[in-house]
């Protein structure tokens, strides 16, 4: 096996959802995904962030082909997991599993938890006579108990809900995990006991995590590599410690500049994006940040700049052609 | 001056006589005009039932006492035809989720203005050209198609923001706003708080702002509350607070943020969760958590006792005559 093989390699990814508005305009289509490239080596953490409808989430979803992408690959251990099948998919599936935001809607409040979490080992018909060990193992690494099998969700608090999806993503022993979200609707403090659990397990389990979140702290704390996304594509993407020191694309500037201060009297130069996020049926020409952007210039309006290498990053700004 | 808002003592409870509950005990605090109060503390503590208690908004199976004054209006004892009044015009707010919220079968033109027209009698072109101004105000773009459009055409900011203008629509003396911000992402949040401030300013309204984010306070708020499982446990101005929090909560609550991690390192966390209500503990409520826990902690309950101006803390550690009551206890 080729060790710098990454684990990960997604390659001019696409998704556009067809507009349902009757047939005539059948041509139209909001581009949530456009045009990603991705690599992730095994064990590190990439961060994805940007504004709400960005294209996260669709991402993430698209990777694990729980929807379908539109164009693209996505190579996944030297396989190219976007021509399988099916059925093949569903194999390789327990290798890549996704970790949601609100785990509230996603354990069925009628099931036990020993139901909730055999279901996947059910599915990938793992012999039943492992169920039990696994089941109890792997509740003990997110830090439950045996006990709590006979439970049912609403028995426990949010941050041992939250454990507990993070158990039944983990149980079939996947080497990707996308957590998109995940501690999202946590408080700070079952939100710091989650992030060590995911950090714990990364390093015991050799996990490999794209790790989606809107909340840029946490971000930086948990990952290696920063991808920053806006209307569907990444803008930029870098090393975590170069990224939240000198963010180069006027975007990423934004954001940060929009993180709430420490203190009240920290003195920050805060650049106010002007308007919403404009609508991905209908992008700008040129540049699809220009609009919103406090250092367009004429260029931007009309000439869409790629991802470059600048500063051993890479950026997309004509800022620094 | 005497503040806008007084609350004293309030307790809210839950349930019949045999399954009563006790949510929030005993909290008081004071808005001046033009102030900005912060209540802060996890999931669970009460932030909501106390702002929800002051709007008179808690449901059938509440029981609510002690004294809110506002304006010197005493609401605790208005009929709910008077409170009608209250509503919209003197006090506002801005709930948890948008959604849940706003009528989904209205315009968001019709929706603002029915607001306006509960309380101001102005003509209809009036009205019309007021909710225009309102949502231009709150930086709604193309706002004269959003006025047709209904709330689910809208993206979760929008909402957010269409919200905002109907709490403010009437020029409330006080807002009360439950995490206006915590389903936005940070630039929207950024121009959410930008809004909230200048409006504060314009009116002199008061704010509440209730939230689990100490960053949105240093943000927006002049004094904060920290309340833990139905108590207030620490009130200060916003920088002693942030900058030297007496209590051990306060302190965790800030050491949990990842901000507060070292490089790579793992976070602090506050163990176990905050406990139902029919599971408060004795003594100090916080005590099965805390770091810095003592014996008496267990044992006595620890009364929120003057700590410097304008601030207070309920813990034994800040307590002078401690050692005494260890050696009674
Ligand atoms: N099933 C779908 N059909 C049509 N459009 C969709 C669908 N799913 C997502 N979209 C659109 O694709 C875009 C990207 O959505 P996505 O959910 O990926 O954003 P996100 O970055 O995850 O946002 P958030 O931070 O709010 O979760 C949005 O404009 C959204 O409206
Ligand atoms: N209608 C009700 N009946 C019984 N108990 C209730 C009711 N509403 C709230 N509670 C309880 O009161 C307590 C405080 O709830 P509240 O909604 O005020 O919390 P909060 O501090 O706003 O939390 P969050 O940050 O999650 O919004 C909780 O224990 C909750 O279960
Ligand atoms: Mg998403
Ligand atoms: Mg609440």
């Amino acid at each position: 096996m080729n060790a710098s093989r990454p684990l990960l390699e997604v390659k001019g990814l696409q998704k556009w959802f067809p507009l349902s508005r009757g047939f005539l305009q059948s041509s139209r289509f909001v581009r949530a995904v456009n045009n990603v490239d991705l690599i992730m080596r095994k064990g590190e953490t990439v961060g994805i962030v940007g504004e709400s409808g960005c294209g996260k989430s669709t991402l993430g979803r698209c990777i694990l082909r729980l929807i379908e992408p539109t164009d693209g690959e996505i190579w996944f251990n030297g396989t190219n997991v976007s021509s399988l099948s099916k059925q093949a998919m569903h194999k390789y599936r327990r290798n890549m599993q996704m970790i949601f935001q609100n785990p509230y809607d996603t354990l069925n409040p009628k099931h036990r938890i020993r139901k909730i979490l055999s279901e996947p080992l059910i599915a990938h018909r793992v012999p039943k006579e492992e169920h039990e060990t696994l089941m109890v193992n792997i509740l003990e690494r997110v830090g439950l108990r045996k006990e709590h099998l006979e439970r049912f969700p609403h028995e426990f608090s949010g941050g041992q809900r939250q454990r507990i999806c993070i158990a039944r993503a983990l149980i079939l022993g996947p080497e990707l995990v996308i957590a998109d979200e995940a501690v999202s609707a946590l408080d700070v403090s079952i939100q710091s006991q989650i992030l060590n659990l995911l950090q714990d397990l990364q390093e015991q389990m050799g996990l490999t995590y794209l790790f989606i979140s809107h909340d840029l702290s946490v971000v930086q704390h948990i990952s290696d590599r920063v991808a920053v996304m806006y209307l569907g594509e990444i803008v930029e993407m870098g090393d975590k410690q170069s990224f939240f020191q000198k963010p180069l694309h006027p975007y990423s500037q934004a954001l940060l500049s929009a993180v709430p201060k420490n203190d009240p009297d920290e003195n920050r130069e805060r650049i106010i994006l002007q308007g919403d996020l404009p609508s991905p049926t209908n992008p700008p020409s040129g540049c699809k940040f220009h609009q919103r952007c406090h250092v367009a210039m004429e260029k931007c309006k009309t000439e869409a700049p790629l991802l470059k290498e600048v500063e051993g990053r890479q950026v997309a700004c004509h800022l620094y052609a | 001056m005497k503040p806008l808002l007084e609350v004293d003592n309030l307790c809210i409870s839950f349930g019949n006589q045999a399954t009563m509950r006790h949510v929030v005990e005993n909290v008081s605090f004071h808005v001046h005009a033009g102030e900005s109060l912060g209540i802060v503390g996890e999931s669970g503590c009460g932030k909501s039932i106390t702002s929800l208690a002051i709007m008179r908004l808690l449901g059938g199976n509440s029981r609510v006492s002690g004294q809110i004054r506002l304006n010197n209006k005493e609401l605790l004892s208005l009929s709910e035809n008077q409170m009608r009044t209250i509503r919209g015009k003197d006090t506002a707010m801005i709930f948890q989720d948008p959604m849940t919220s706003l009528n989904p079968l209205l315009t968001i033109g019709k929706q603002i203005g029915e607001v306006m027209e509960q309380h101001d009698n102005l003509p209809r072109d009036e009205v019309k050209k007021c909710v225009l101004e309102l949502l231009t105000r709150v930086g709604i773009p193309r706002a004269d198609e959003i006025y047709h459009e209904y709330p689910h055409r809208l993206s979760g900011g929008m909402r957010q923001r269409v919200m905002i203008a109907m709490a403010i629509a009437c020029q409330p003396l006080l807002l009360l706003a439950d995490e206006p911000t915590t389903a936005l992402d940070v630039t929207i949040q950024a121009q959410i708080l930008d809004l909230l401030q200048k409006i504060r300013k314009e009116n002199r309204m008061a704010l509440i702002m209730i939230t689990h984010d100490l960053g949105v306070v240093a943000e927006v708020c002049d004094r904060v509350m920290v309340m833990y499982a139905g108590q207030v446990m620490e009130t200060a101005d916003v920088r002693t607070l942030l900058r030297t929090p007496m209590h051990p909560y306060t302190k965790a609550l800030m050491m949990s943020r990842p901000q507060s991690a070292k490089e790579n390192r793992r976070l602090n966390t506050i163990p176990g969760s905050v406990p139902s209500p029919e599971h408060f503990p004795n003594g100090c409520r916080f005590a099965p958590r805390c770091d810095q826990v003592m014996p008496i902690c267990y044992e006595k309950t620890p009364a929120l006792a003057p700590a410097g101006e304008g601030s207070a803390c309920r813990c034994w550690l800040y307590d002078e005559n401690k050692e005494s009551k260890e050696v009674l206890v």
